[in-house]
């Protein structure tokens, strides 16, 4: 079977969890839902085969499972979206279409990935500008205490999901230049040039900490530059030292910035009478939803999600809380398999890394697959509560344009990376490691 | 730079293997401590959204029902008592806001239908909606009414059963509350210094005074240490346990026999009966009877208290020191449910078997099948057919010439006994009265106590037991 004929057969579980998921919370809700709403479930699968068509014919030798996997969790999301609130799922079934066109319009205008090394100071730039814009009066929002938000007139968009495109690309460059240098040399003798760039990106985490103040978006950064640090330079005292670096300052800032604080405490002690139902209301009613789930779930539409009409149980359910919604209505098994499918999507990342010929492209992949797996664990891990939870989303799965169309860009730039390399095996094999 | 890339996807299979772990741990391994969690409102939301079953007396009386509040997706049901105050110990409350007590605590289960797993697994795919099951209960609504007007505001309890199957008619315990009140008024009610939630019938802890001789006599009997006509002094300020031991108003009795002894409440009699027994004996009879043990009456175990000699909180054994001779008469420190002592009578009553007392007598779904049937089921068997008919006679002349006439039916004979114990520095009594009747087949047992009240068991208690014995027994 041909790579694209794999990618279309791919399709095909996505189109029955669609129409089930679509048909079960039909039946559950039929009250209150208008048939004219399963019209949803079809523009989203009317956009996957567009989309299965736009790469069968611009990039026909790229990985045939990425862009499956990412419909897959997308059309989990929707399913959930539907359920949660069906006008939304009118939003996200059109900002799937948005995303789907920008990344059609990536791959047809970028053409060559190299284009983007030219401008990489200048993509770095705009990527620390937008994500410091939250802060900026008359058009920063602020969501439960961080400045994640930038909002002008109606439009909202959130700049962190951008602002990680363009500092991987910027350090993917960067490094796949500068590696040499980083190479060579005892480490014993330290120099600026070992260190300059980790104490650079260290500061900017730093000052995500203290301005935009959320630490999952700070561990998504600082942990995708290492990623691309250790690949890059194979150092993994470089890896260790970046690591203590950021772990001493994300807990001094975690005493000293209070919304940070607010977060870490809630994490470490949810069910303080003082914060349950205040500061940890979220992290506390996220593991309560997964706990009525068990092994096998409630079943698509049977969460409890309001406690009267317009007051929910779980704020953020759409957003944020997400998985927390999907452990309760599909069990341990359906939160499962959102992690495997995330953890194939990632291995079809890296794959597509080894595969690449030249040190951008490979760094590119790497850093790419890197942010995306690290922004599943900080939002799951948050959930779960392994680490403090944050606002992030959960990629392809969770409701918003930004969220959809950035990683839509993000999926665009890794099957570009993937025809380039598999075009020629020969070089493939031969190529650059 | 492929050996590092592969390295790194090595670290992320690591983490994402602690997601999957994290996962299992807040949905299915630590799910019953989350659920548990006295913040997650989850489970109780849950809950309303399901009917849950209904509560009926013996003749049907709707005793709980629900209320319908909002639709679709937030359709949640409260409930309501219609007969509001009448069974309010007995049948409990449920309300998310204030938690639950009595029957609607101890049949969650079943009211809310989650006895059967498979059925809410096939309900859960059939997205159809669950029902819990009805209870329909053995309280008789008529007695129950009769008890109230009988006791009229007085503090105190009144317990009636069916001594042949232990199906309890009547409970009653006042001062009690109206459940519908508990969402608004629950803070109120709970710190009223009378109590009102409180279950005098199955938690009060009274000393039951004389009417404890019954079990003293049972034990006398049964043991073959003595007969109804084994005679014995009842002479005043008997030396009982090294302590000179008074009759109740001085009175001095001769040589009597054992029957006369109970006829006429005489304390040195019964002092002399425990202390020849002894604690061993008389412990062995009292815990047949149920006392020192929860009983096994279906409502919450937390909301029923033991019967026996105390300590403070401590149950006293055989092996503690305790004044038998006083314990025989019902002083010393013991201390007694109203519920302990209807048993008392029902085990005599029942030809010495003491059966399982409950409320409950079946459990039935929406649909009419019916779930469970609680069928009478025996406790213990106390004494000997023999010593237990004797025992009734002996009764019956308590209230055909004793303390207990006051409790004559007519055309029914009634075996009763009555108690007086002083309270509050011999300021006032707690009256008792327990009996069952008819005597040669007996359909009810009964104890009736009154607080703090100045007059006696015989002329207190006794008139109430009798009307509440008219009523279940005329219908």
């Amino acid at each position: 079977m041909s790579a694209r004929n794999r990618e279309l057969f791919g399709l095909l579980p996505v189109s029955l969890l669609v129409t089930a998921g679509f048909t079960a919370v039909l039946i559950t809700r039929s009250r209150d839902i208008n048939k004219v709403t399963i019209t949803y479930g079809a523009i989203f699968l009317g956009a996957c085969v567009f989309g299965h068509i736009f790469i069968r014919a611009r990039l026909p030798d790229a990985d045939p499972y990425l862009f499956p996997l990412c419909a897959l969790l997308a059309a989990f999301g929707l399913v959930e979206i539907y359920r949660i609130s069906p006008h939304r799922a009118l939003g996200q079934a059109v900002w799937f279409g948005i995303g789907l066109a920008l990344f059609c319009a990536t791959i047809l205008f970028l053409r060559d990935l190299r284009s983007l090394e030219r401008y990489r100071y200048t993509i770095a730039a705009v990527g620390i500008g937008i994500l410091l814009a939250p802060r900026l009066p008359g058009v920063g929002r602020v969501t439960n205490g961080a400045y994640l938000g930038v909002g002008i007139g109606p439009v909202q968009f959130q700049p962190t999901e951008f602002s990680k495109l363009a500092i991987i690309i910027f350090l993917a460059s960067y490094l796949s230049e500068t590696r040499d240098v980083l190479v060579r040399g005892r480490l014993l003798r330290l120099s600026l040039k070992h260190f300059g760039p980790m104490l650079v990106v260290w500061v900017l985490a730093m000052l995500m900490l203290v301005v935009i103040r959320d630490l999952g978006s700070a561990i998504m950064f600082f942990g995708g530059f290492l990623a691309l640090l250790y690949v890059a330079t194979s150092r993994m005292s470089l890896v260790l030292a970046g690591t203590a670096l950021f772990a001493g300052g994300a807990a001094y800032l975690a005493q000293h910035v209070p919304h940070v604080h607010d977060r870490v405490e809630s994490w470490l002690h949810p069910f303080k009478p003082s914060l349950v139902d205040g500061k940890a209301y979220q992290v506390a009613q996220g593991v309560f939803a997964q706990a009525d789930g068990g092994l096998f779930g409630r079943g698509f539409g049977q969460s409890l999600l309001e406690i009267t009409k317009g007051h929910p149980i779980i704020p953020a359910a759409h957003t944020d809380l997400i998985f927390a919604v999907i452990v309760n209505e599909l069990g341990l098994f359906g939160g499962a398999a959102i992690i495997v499918i995330a953890l194939i999507f990632v291995a079809r990342g890296f794959k597509t890394a080894t595969l690449a010929t030249d040190g951008f492209a490979k760094l590119l992949a790497t850093g790419l697959t890197a942010v995306f797996a690290l922004q599943v664990f900080v939002i799951v891990g948050g959930v779960t509560r392994v680490i403090p939870l944050t606002g992030v989303t959960l990629p392809f799965v969770s409701y918003g344009g930004s969220s959809l169309v950035a990683n839509f860009i993000l999926l665009a730039l890794l099957l570009m990376v993937s025809d380039r390399a598999r075009r020629d095996p020969a070089a493939a094999r031969g190529g650059l490691v | 730079m492929n050996r590092q890339i592969g390295r790194l996807f090595g670290f992320f299979v690591l983490l994402f293997a602690v997601l999957i772990a994290a996962t299992s741990w807040s949905s299915v391994l630590g799910a019953r401590g989350l659920q548990d969690n006295p913040h997650n409102r989850r489970p109780l939301l849950q809950a309303e959204r399901i009917p849950r079953g209904l509560i009926l007396a013996r003749d049907g009386t709707k005793l709980a029902i629900n209320h319908r509040v909002g639709g679709g997706e937030t359709l949640r049901y409260f409930r309501s008592y219609p007969t509001g105050s009448l069974f309010s110990h007995a049948v409990g409350y449920s309300f998310v806001s204030r938690g639950d007590a009595g029957l609607e605590k101890s049949f969650n289960r079943e009211l809310t239908g989650q006895e059967n797993e498979f059925k809410s697994l096939v309900d859960q795919l059939g997205g159809g909606t669950k029902e819990g099951d009805d209870l329909h209960t053995t309280l008789d609504p008529n007695a129950q009414r009769t008890a109230i007007s009988a006791l009229g505001g007085q503090r105190g309890s009144i317990v009636a059963l069916d001594p042949s199957s232990g199906a309890i008619r009547v409970m009653y315990s006042y001062p009690n509350y109206d459940p519908n009140q508990i969402p608004n008024h629950y803070q109120q009610l709970n710190s009223d210094p009378s109590s009102p939630l409180f279950n005098r019938a199955t938690q009060a802890r009274y000393p039951p005074g004389s009417s404890f001789k019954v079990v003293t006599a049972a034990a006398a009997l049964d043991s073959h240490r003595y007969t109804p006509d084994s005679l014995i002094s009842g002479q005043n300020n008997k030396i009982i346990s090294g302590v000179p031991l008074q009759n109740d108003g001085g009175a001095n009795f001769g040589t009597i026999s054992l029957t006369d002894g109970l006829t006429h409440s005489v304390n040195t009699v019964f002092g002399e009966v425990g202390e020849k027994l002894g604690k061993d004996t008389m412990y062995k009879y009292m815990s047949r009877f149920g006392f020192g043990s929860r009983l096994g009456l279906d409502l919450p175990s937390g909301e029923i208290t033991p019967s026996g000699v105390f300590k403070g909180q401590r149950l006293l054994g055989s092996g503690d020191a305790v004044d038998i001779g006083r314990v025989a008469i019902g002083q010393e420190r013991l201390q007694v449910t109203p519920l302990q002592m209807a048993l008392v009578a029902a085990a005599v009553g029942n030809g010495g078997t003491l059966m399982e007392p409950r409320l409950v007598d079946r459990v039935v779904a929406s649909d009419g099948t019916v779930r469970e049937t609680f069928n009478p089921k025996v406790r213990s068997q106390v004494m000997s057919g023999g010593s237990a008919s004797a025992l009734a006679q002996m009764m019956s002349k308590v209230v055909q010439e004793g303390t207990g006439t006051a409790s004559a039916l007519s055309g029914i004979q009634v075996a009763g006994k009555t108690g007086t114990a002083e309270v509050a520095g011999g300021t006032s009594n707690q009256a008792w009265f327990i009996a069952f009747a008819p005597v040669d087949h007996p359909r009810v047992a009964i104890a009736a106590t009154v607080e703090r009240t100045s007059g006696q068991g015989g002329t207190v208690a006794a008139p109430i037991a009798k009307q509440v014995m008219e009523t279940l027994l005329h219908g």
